[in-house]
């Protein structure tokens, strides 16, 4: 039985080729449309995502979410682009209109691009360039770029402070998650994704749980999501960087947001939950899709739950968390990924996956002690009596 | 292999084309009344002061510097990372003396008080 994408694409070569093109002209035609294809499913999942995370949120928070338009209101996405379609467009005055006009196109452009990459099953995929893993980091690094011109460009100063905190953090957070990245590429020996899914008989989470968190939580970062959503705190500065974004522009910034958190949890399957790998899976590709998009979706519900959750943290505590722990962290987890994979080069399938695993856990439970003593003494300092302004301007240490 | 660039290179065209036309519809169908108190940047509600292109903190140059320099890092890695089963064990040494020596200037950075949020 074959994938129904492969069905399309011979029937296509056939009538292609029936008609008497030439092969590199139907090698360009299938590659466009497989191209608009792709473009497309991306972003008919994006709308209904909006209806998923409505529903995610008003779930968490205990109440019924949208269900009025159709069943369990599944058209209320389609409202909702309509809305914004027929909404009025307002750039700023003092504007740079060029660059205003591009970083929403950015925002989106570049998110919809990782999707080229990723493999949905064993005979559907985009492309399989053999650089894969440093495509995503790059194009990731564009939609940086995105956020930046939408800060600067918008004549604004709240727009203009959320720039400057969502570089700091994309920038930073980018170290820890390119470096765990490594590690699926040291296990793998390759940097193309088809590889490092079909290498995974053992899911990758087993072998690098710790390299797993430290991707999941700095990948969470780079969405810019609760807690780390510092760039659009609404108590400090309004939106961030979408301030003055109305009617659609702001919603290419929603929607871009929203299908970054999908294809995190894309990757992450990738990269650590074996992608389209199942039972069944190679016999029958469909079955990879299937499997895909429960991982990936389970993981996007990961990924929601955790912005549900968790209060927003200062920029200093951000920053402190990625400098100083998930960056050395990282660092460990990588040296110690590759001594091990070469002491045991060797030995059996069992013997490596289980020293791996167990590496592992003893490293996440040193990493809780950590963590613990630090929190610890984090509490004293915070107790401590702190100087106080009195209304002569002079300060002094209350007596506790 | 070529034909894989291809789709890259194509995909990089075709994925902003859909923002686009997403962007131009509002064009035809939405209303369009500028007005000077309309398009005035927002500020808390009273009028703006001053330049709003302010000066950053001279901090996020420094995070931007380290960053750099592990992003060189990393694409140093990367080769390192794949081809790390033709490499003899040498190349492991050489590797784990690489990333400790920018271990170091992360040490360095903060036992000077970079890494610290004024």
């Amino acid at each position: 039985m074959g994938d129904p994408v492969v069905l399309i694409a011979n029937w296509l070569d056939g009538l292609l080729v029936g008609w008497g093109l030439a092969d590199g002209w139907v090698t360009l035609i299938k590659t466009i449309l497989g191209g608009v294809g792709i473009s497309i499913f991306v972003l008919v999942i994006d709308i209904f995502l909006v209806w998923l995370e409505r529903k995610f949120v008003a779930r968490f928070q205990d109440r019924l979410g949208p269900n009025r338009l159709g069943p369990f209101g599944l058209i209320q996405p389609i409202a909702d682009v309509i809305k914004l379609l027929i909404k009025e467009n307002i750039t700023p005055a003092g504007a740079d209109k060029y660059i205003y006009n591009l970083a929403p196109i950015i925002a989106l452009a570049t998110v919809i691009s990782l999707w080229a990459v990723i493999p949905l099953s064993p005979t559907m995929f985009g492309t399989d360039v053999n650089v894969g893993v440093l495509y995503i980091v790059a194009i990731g690094g564009i939609s940086t770029l995105g956020i930046l011109m939408a800060g600067w460009s918008s004549n604004n100063k709240y727009a203009l402070l959320g720039a400057f905190r969502t570089v700091a953090q994309l920038v930073s957070y980018e170290i820890p998650m390119v470096i765990s990245l490594l590690v699926p590429v040291i296990l793998a020996k390759s940097m193309g994704i088809n590889t490092i899914v079909s290498e995974q008989s053992i899911w990758f989470i087993f072998l690098a749980p710790v390299a797993a968190l430290i991707f999941l939580i700095s990948s969470h970062a780079e969405l810019g999501r609760a807690p780390f959503d510092l760039a659009e705190a609404e108590s400090e500065i309004v939106a961030g960087f979408h301030i003055e974004y109305t009617g659609m522009k702001f919603g290419m910034f929603y929607a871009g947001e929203l299908l970054h958190a999908l294809t995190v949890g894309a990757l992450f399957s990738s990269f650590f939950l074996g992608g389209w790998q199942g039972p069944g899976a190679e016999a029958f590709p469909i079955l990879g899709i299937v499997y895909f998009f429960i991982k990936a979706f389970a993981m996007y519900w990961v990924v929601a739950w955790l912005k549900y959750s968790l209060p927003r943290i200062r920029i200093d505590q951000m920053l402190n968390f990625n400098w100083k722990f998930l960056t050395p962290l990282s660092l460990v987890v990588l040296l110690l990924t590759a001594t091990l994979d070469r002491l045991l080069i060797n030995t059996s399938t069992w013997i490596y996956a289980g020293s791996m695993f167990f590496t592992n856990i003893l490293l996440l439970i040193v990493l809780f002690q950590i963590m613990k003593r630090s929190g610890r003494r984090e509490r004293k300092r915070v107790a401590e009596p702190k100087p106080i302004a009195r209304p002569d301007g002079v300060r002094s240490v209350p007596t506790p | 292999m070529l034909n894989d660039w291809l789709f890259i290179g194509l995909i990089v065209l075709i994925a902003p084309v859909f923002p686009i036309l997403a962007l131009l519809i509002p064009r035809i169908i939405a209303p369009k009344k500028p007005h000077p108190l309309k398009n005035q940047t927002y500020e808390c509600g009273i009028e703006t002061v001053g330049d709003s292109w302010i000066q950053f903190k001279v901090q996020y140059y420094n995070f931007a510097l380290i960053f750099l320099i592990f992003d060189v890092e990393i694409v140093f890695l990367f080769p390192w990372a794949v081809a790390y089963n033709q490499l003899p064990l040498f190349a492991l040494v050489e590797g784990i003396l690489f990333i400790l020596i920018l271990a170091a200037g992360l040490v360095y950075t903060w036992r000077k008080g970079v890494l610290e949020w004024h």
